[in-house]
């Protein structure tokens, strides 16, 4: 075997080059193809909603890390690159199914009626996540590295007790694979047949970690070893991310368990604006992805089958900059919370010694007041 | 003597220590290629390669396991954690095992580990990122704790550790990397398990340690200017726990005021406290008093994160009613 010994594993694994297993219907230049399992049928107004989609989401990301640029946001996980994989998935979901995501997952937060302002909000430190998860059927971002993993499974078992016929569905990427949380959700949720889809965004990178230092097969073969089946897709492709999610989420609404997704994607931009990519990674592997880049090929395939004119594309651009500068606007009028609000949401209940200490910090503040007067 | 950052000083130890001892290798997330999140170890895996630096999967509690089995097997691993709160991950490896091989084997075998690990707030890193949980570690018998302030206590606490035989829960801060200190040439190895009086007073007691010793000092310098006179014992080890030291400052003094990085209820202010009233109870003039974070999940907004955090302004304040309150 021979080893490549600065990344210390085997060359020439399926984790390296392009597997054959890859679903995929829409090809990067835009071409429709057939896949004997997978196969979408969608109106051309449909097909121009999920175009629409992915060019906004692609806009307040980029808002959101000018925004981080300017300082006026603490931090941001950009989803560039990653457009297809979240709209298409998200469009595969009822409004029933839960949807517990990382801290990426903007274009399924937006998919799921999530005003952007509050994912901003949460970022610039003014509210923590400022939507109601029960009204969006989306849960809270997860910042630690695959923990709500368990948590879906946890939810889906208690869709099970109730007979409901919804799914869970849980985002994570390529690094949490290799968290005990993510392996242990595994098990538990092949043991209890729980509905739920693992949507693994394969963005090649963990920071810095190459997929290869995760993997030595390729992380949707996981599955198999679990007891539930794995899919690949091409997770640029939105066609193929929509059906693939589409018959897993069916499939676990219909008693027959979970489905390992891996949505072969790629992280465009850095893993947070703390992050510097061109560290550790080859400008020409960003220019291949560049080629795959998910909006391009569903535009080429819109002008292709004269479904979309000049005019349709400029009343998107014209839309999509406009949510973005709107979303400037609001957040940059997003007040700083009052000091004594770090005394709110610590427990539900009154609790004696946080009485006690806001008491004493409110008097301690009222102090500096009495000063300026 | 040369003058150095923090983060200067414990990456120049390690590779000083990797250069004495070929046993010496680092592991944990994107310290190879990336340099470590926090650039400890920049330049290392040019100059020692990936067999003695190495990039692992994100699994705290899978690399922690693989160190710990290393160094039963006579090597020393220093595992990088990115962030204490990431060490919550591998609590099982770390308080079930690491801590207890050396017991249950009936002292065969050792685990001659580091763990190096930033902990500290006011970063904006949010609730689950900007913890201060080093008093799980020091409550562990089996473990120790060291929490270095400056770069040369870095440097040699950092050797030391790297050479003792037990396992070592070594505590870096964010807000210390960038501080700069005199680190002498030729440092020796620290005589684990001492804390130090880092600056002489009269008056008062105030006992720190990591980020809260360079607060202790800001306080220290204005309360001077107030006329009050503050000696501060920085603990350096927080376990063992130089009980001593403490205790004979604060049987000079009468009076003492702990600040503590954590939270207060059951903190590691509370332990102190308990020492001084065990070794000193006679010599109190005052009430020990105890400055910590508010007890709420650290914010990640600015202003909130400031307000929930021990300032040098809550220090004074604290030690100005304390030592009113001896009468003096």
């Amino acid at each position: 075997m021979i080893v490549d010994a600065a990344r210390g594993a085997p060359l020439g694994t399926d984790a390296q080059s392009p597997p054959p297993e890859l679903v995929q219907l829409l090809t990067p230049e835009g071409e429709r193809v057939e896949h004997p399992e997978y196969d979408v049928n969608l109106t051309p107004e449909e097909i121009k909603g999920l175009y629409r989609d992915l060019v906004i989401v692609r806009r307040i990301d980029t808002e959101a890390v000018a925004l981080t640029r300017q300082g006026e946001l603490g931090i941001w996980a950009s989803l560039l690159g990653q457009e297809a994989a979240q709209i298409g998935s998200a469009h595969a979901l009822r409004t029933g199914d839960m949807a517990f995501p990382s801290y990426r997952e903007h274009g399924v937060a937006w998919c799921r009626g999530v005003d952007p302002l509050d994912l901003l909000g949460l970022f610039r430190g003014v509210n923590h996540a400022g939507w109601d998860p029960k009204a969006h059927n989306f849960h809270l971002y997860t910042i630690v590295i695959g923990s709500h993993a368990l948590h879906a499974t946890g939810y889906a078992m208690g869709i099970q007790r109730d007979g409901a016929e919804n799914a869970a569905i849980v985002y994570f990427g390529d690094g949490a694979t290799s968290q005990g949380d993510v392996n242990e959700a595994f098990v538990w949720s092949a043991a209890q047949n729980a509905p739920i889809v693992f949507f693994c965004q394969n963005n090649q990178w963990a920071i810095s970690e190459p997929l290869e230092r995760q993997s030595r097969i390729p992380l949707y073969r996981r599955a198999e070893g679990f007891g539930f089946p794995g899919v690949r897709v091409d997770g640029n492709d939105i066609f193929a991310v929509l059906a693939v999610t589409r018959k897993a989420l069916d499939n676990a609404r219909s008693g027959q368990g979970p489905t390992l997704i891996e949505a072969f994607t790629y992280r465009m931009g850095a893993h947070t604006t703390t992050d510097d990519p061109t560290r550790y990674r080859l400008q020409s592997e960003l220019e291949s992805w560049k080629l795959k880049d998910p909006i391009e090929r569903l535009k080429a395939y819109l002008v292709k089958n004269e479904m979309a004119d000049r005019e349709f594309f400029d009343a998107i651009d014209a839309e999509a900059k406009q949510v973005g500068s709107d979303l400037r606007r609001r957040c940059l009028e997003l007040p700083d919370p009052e000091p004594t609000a770090i005394w709110e949401n610590v427990y539900a209940t009154e609790h004696s010694l946080l009485a006690e200490e806001r008491d004493q910090f409110t008097s301690y503040l009222a102090s500096f007041e009495d000063v300026s007067r | 003597m040369a003058t150095m950052t923090y983060r200067q000083a414990l990456r120049d130890t390690l590779r000083d220590e990797m250069l004495r001892d070929e046993n010496v290798f680092v592991m944990g997330e994107e310290i190879g290629v990336f340099e470590g999140s926090y650039k400890i170890t920049e330049g290392l895996l040019k100059e020692f390669g990936p067999k003695r630096v190495r990039d692992t999967p994100i699994a705290e509690e899978g690399f922690v396991g693989a160190a710990i089995g290393a160094a039963m097997l006579g090597l020393r691993p220093v595992v990088e954690i990115m962030t204490i709160n990431f060490s919550l991950l591998a609590l099982d490896q770390i308080v079930n095992h690491a801590a207890k091989i050396y017991g249950m084997f009936g002292g065969q075998c050792s685990v001659p580990m580091v763990i190096r690990t930033p902990g500290g707030g006011g970063q904006q890193l949010g609730a689950t990122h900007s913890q201060n949980v080093e008093l799980f570690y020091s409550f562990i018998p089996g473990l120790k704790v060291l929490a270095p302030s400056t770069p040369a206590e870095a440097s040699s606490m950092l050797r030391a550790a790297i050479r003792d035989d037990d396992p070592v829960l070594f505590l870096e801060n964010l807000a210390l990397y960038n501080t700069r200190g005199e680190v002498p040439d030729d440092l020796e190895p620290a005589e684990i398990g001492r804390a130090a009086v880092t600056r002489p007073g009269t008056d008062v007691t105030i006992i720190a340690y990591s980020r809260m010793a360079h607060v202790a000092a800001e306080a220290a310098d204005k309360l001077a200017t107030d006329g009050i006179s503050a000696e501060i014992v920085d603990l350096r080890s927080l376990r063992p726990l130089d009980r001593e030291t403490v205790v004979e400052s604060v049987r000079r003094t009468g009076c003492a005021v702990v600040a503590e990085d954590d939270w207060l209820t059951y903190g590691i202010g509370a332990e102190i406290a308990a020492t001084i009233q065990e070794g000193a109870f006679d010599h109190l003039d005052a009430p020990v008093r105890r400055v910590a974070m508010a007890e709420v999940p650290l914010p990640y907004s600015k202003p909130l994160e400031l307000a929930a955090l021990p300032s040098a302004e809550s220090l004074v304040t604290a030690v100005r009613d304390t030592v009113r309150a001896t009468g003096r």
